[in-house]
């Protein structure tokens, strides 16, 4: 995530089994097999516990892969550091695979 | 710890180094190669597991493998939502909740939650507490409906139906139970006044049997409750003078 620019910051969820797990699998599966750069961490619930100085480097543009909107947003916020506007985040819990994967890659590469 | 991984490396991989607990950072690159420490190991398709051990040993070295990591789960307040009622402050038995030196609410002592424990979030009449790892919405996180803050009301009218608050309604129940014992000797009886009444408190409220299994004693519990109440509103004339 020490990156300046846009990226894509994907949550695996290690500590629970509330993402169905062909989403999660699904979509770790595509970004691995495409040539995008993106950063995974085991559980963004964990880092905002520790209040993981690495939760500020998410930089505005960037694509979040995790839950619900308003929950990732208030992990970052207890972290005392709030999401830049204009992050865009992707809910595992509500949508499929292909629905998460299409708006990240590039047009045409998500089959 | 940060991973990095070059290239076509397998999704395997890369889950089962998450799953240890290790951040991957993944580059695109021409050659698949996972890094640690500038240290290359190879990472071959479907050896997912292997390679995440090696890796693990690699770092750890001689140090012990850590105890299984605690899960998680603590309250995450939607300030959109919160009016500084202080509610939850006041109802927390284990000292989760604080105040900041502005006189708003914040969650200060995440280990000390009760895990699977969202009794709090049933407290909040805002709907503003999350556990992002719950079931069900709107406490894990979804959208909060007209529907929902209606019921949070209810259930908060509810409590005070009961008796004031789930305090009360815990020291009432513990005193007909007292007094019930001393006239029959019956502690068979008032063991189960308490059951029931911790019973009606964990379905009213989704508290984990384990959880209520473990509360406080009364005594413990109004002083606590005391001192929470004492605390929640200092921070609200602290809020109101800034
Ligand atoms: S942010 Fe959401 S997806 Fe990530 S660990 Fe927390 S609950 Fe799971
Ligand atoms: S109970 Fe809800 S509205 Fe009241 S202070 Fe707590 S989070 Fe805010």
């Amino acid at each position: 995530m020490a990156r300046q620019n846009p990226g894509i910051l994907y949550c695996y969820c290690k500590f629970a089994r509330i993402i169905p797990n062909e989403v999660k699998t699904g979509v770790l599966e595509r970004l691995a097999g495409s040539d995008l750069d993106f950063d995974a961490v085991p559980d963004l619930c964990e880092m905002s516990a520790r209040k993981d100085p690495r939760l500020a480097e998410v930089a505005p543009g960037s694509k979040v892969i995790a839950c619900y909107p308003r929950a990732v947003q208030g992990l970052f916020h207890s972290a005392g550091h709030p999401l830049p506007a204009g992050v865009e985040i992707l809910n595992m819990r509500a949508g499929t695979a292909d629905e998460i994967v299409q708006s990240i890659l590039p047009a045409g590469a998500a089959a | 710890m940060t991973v990095t991984a070059q290239g076509s490396v397998p999704a395997g991989v890369i889950a089962a180094l998450l799953e240890k607990g290790y951040r991957v950072a993944r580059e695109a690159a021409a050659e698949p190669s996972v890094r640690v420490n500038g240290k290359a190991w190879p990472a071959p398709p479907g050896a997912g597991a292997a390679v995440a051990a090696e890796v693990d040993a690699y770092v750890r070295g001689d140090a012990p493998v850590p105890a299984a990591a605690w899960k998680p789960w603590f309250p995450v307040i939607d300030y959109k939502r919160c009016t500084n009622c202080m509610q939850c402050l006041s109802f927390c038995l284990f000292d989760v909740y604080g105040v900041s030196g502005t006189g708003q609410i914040e969650v200060r002592n995440q280990t000390n939650c009760k895990t699977d424990c969202p009794a709090c979030s049933r407290v909040c009449p805002e709907v503003a507490i999350m556990f992002p790892k719950y079931r069900h919405g709107p406490i894990n996180g979804d959208a909060v409906s007209a529907d929902d803050v209606r019921r949070e009301a209810m259930k908060v009218d509810i409590s005070a139906l009961l008796g004031g608050d789930i305090y009360s309604l815990l020291r009432d129940r513990s005193e007909k139970a007292k007094s019930r014992f001393s006239k029959e000797r019956d502690d068979e009886r008032a063991l189960k006044e308490r059951q029931n009444c911790l019973v009606t408190m964990g379905k009213a409220l989704g508290v984990p049997a384990e959880v209520l299994a473990s509360l406080p004693s009364v005594e413990e519990i109004q002083a606590k409750a005391e001192a929470a109440r004492q605390r929640a509103e200092e921070a609200r004339k602290l809020a109101g003078q800034s």
